[in-house]
């Protein structure tokens, strides 16, 4: 029940509400719980309410630190 | 770029170098027996539908916890709900993953199947338009899940009453994850060498919460991310944290994941919220695992509103999820699985929810 799922946000309504880019469709979620999203923001999104907004910064420095270990150590 | 595929580049890692993630761990696994458990259902799910047992080493066990929310509701909880619903003909608004767990009597789908009212939502707002919609019904949301869902949940009761809505009442099964895990250590029925923190969870608890509750704990805890990718290289640095005799809480989901967590979402569950003991499928009753409405909320508390003429009284089944949440059995050692009790026909709730450890292990693993 703790599925989440990232999602881009390409519209917001007003202070509470955005709507988000599923692929192939959109969903209109509400965004009281990360009250500093913006356009543009990737959001974990669960039971229709944006949980948290996902630093690119520190999904890439996740991905250099692995691959870096991955090569250090072979 | 599209979204998916942009979210992909953030994890995506090429098959040569899974590969070596993969050996290494089978190398730090080499020399010994190690049991490592996931708490959160997600991560079970995932863990069975992306086949990550199957290329990991023999003697590297993954075992699952008691970490979906309708799987660890009490017998006598569905009992309630069902019994109020009929007996003061409330309509019920849930999450999809309740409808088919059974109760001692049937589950809300029978009660579906007896012209009851029972509505599933995706967000739990949908509730106060489906009240609103319908004036002269009473209504009761269930309230289930555990620190993820809570937030949206504490959002929806405030504008309830901001709202004025009077036909919509509120019955909180909410569950907390810390003191569950703490509880698990502490009864010592399963030896864990490492835990697989939960991801979503901790987004909102942050990190700080889980030190708190395992500062006395010398076991390493990793928060992971969901994508196979993550649990792969989540599940190696966990190996790494084990063979060095590190100990302590970890996170590789720093995407999502912060120190201090969601600190906003946890402020409004506090506003509504008040902590209290719940009584935990397979664990009993936990001390300070669950949430019930404060004063200013309970004229919205469905427990005060609606009382059954008498206590429930839960009959005994063969069903043995109680012991499939703490780790103890795997869910193909109980004597029902896959014969009586199937997805389509589950006689407990771990064989319900997509994220049950049965329902992970029918659909992904049962060869």
């Amino acid at each position: 029940m703790c599925l989440g799922v990232p999602m881009k946000i390409i519209q917001k309504k007003d202070n509470e509400t955005a709507v988000v880019d599923m692929g192939k469709s959109k969903l209109e979620i509400c965004t009281a719980l990360t009250p500093e999203a913006k356009e543009g923001d990737y959001v974990i999104v669960h039971a229709g309410f944006s949980i948290s907004i996902l630093s690119e910064k520190e999904a890439e420095f996740l991905l250099e630190s692995i691959r870096r270990e991955v090569q250090i150590n072979e | 770029m599209s979204n998916l595929s942009y979210i992909k580049n953030l994890t995506k890692l090429g098959p040569e170098e899974i590969q070596v993630i993969v050996q290494k761990i089978h190398d730090l696994a080499k020399d010994g027996e190690y049991v490592i458990m996931e708490f959160c259902g997600t991560h079970t799910r995932e863990i069975s539908r992306y086949g990550i047992r199957s290329i990991l080493p023999k003697n590297l066990e993954l075992k699952s916890g008691p970490g979906c929310p309708v799987c660890v509701t009490a017998d006598e909880d569905i009992d309630y709900l069902i019994g109020i619903a009929e007996k003061y003909d409330l309509g019920v608004i849930t999450f999809g993953d309740l409808v088919n767990v059974p109760g001692s009597n049937g589950s809300l789908n029978h009660l579906r199947a007896k012209g009851k009212e029972v509505k599933v939502v995706y967000s739990p707002l949908e509730s106060i338009r489906i009240a609103l919609q319908n004036p002269q019904k009473n209504y009761v949301m269930v309230g289930i899940g555990f620190e993820t869902t809570v937030p949206s949940l504490a959002y929806t009761i405030k504008k309830i009453v901001e709202l004025g809505v009077e036909n919509l009442f509120y019955l909180s099964l909410h569950k907390l994850t810390p003191p569950a895990m703490k509880a698990l250590l502490d009864a010592g029925e399963i030896k864990l060498d490492g835990i697989i923190g939960p991801g979503h969870v901790s987004t909102i608890v942050g990190i700080k919460r889980w030190q708190e509750y395992l500062k006395n704990y010398k076991i390493p805890f990793v928060i992971m991310g969901f994508e196979p990718e993550d649990v792969l290289y989540g599940i190696y640095f966990l190996m790494k944290k084990i063979k060095n005799g590190e100990y302590g809480v970890f996170s590789t989901y720093t995407r999502s994941v912060s120190s201090e967590g969601n600190v906003f979402a946890q402020n409004l569950v506090d506003e509504v919220f008040d902590v209290s003991d719940s009584v935990w499928r397979g664990l009993g009753v936990i001390p300070k695992s669950g949430l019930e409405l404060k004063p200013k909320y309970s004229h919205l508390d469905a427990r005060k509103k609606f009382a059954l003429d008498e206590p429930v009284k839960v009959r005994k089944t063969a069903c043995r999820c109680g012991e499939v949440l703490r780790g103890v059995l795997k869910p193909y050692e109980c004597p029902l699985f896959a014969k009586v009790c199937t997805p389509t026909n589950p006689k407990g709730p771990c064989m319900v929810s997509s994220e049950g450890t049965c329902a992970a292990y029918y659909l992904y693993e049962n060869s």
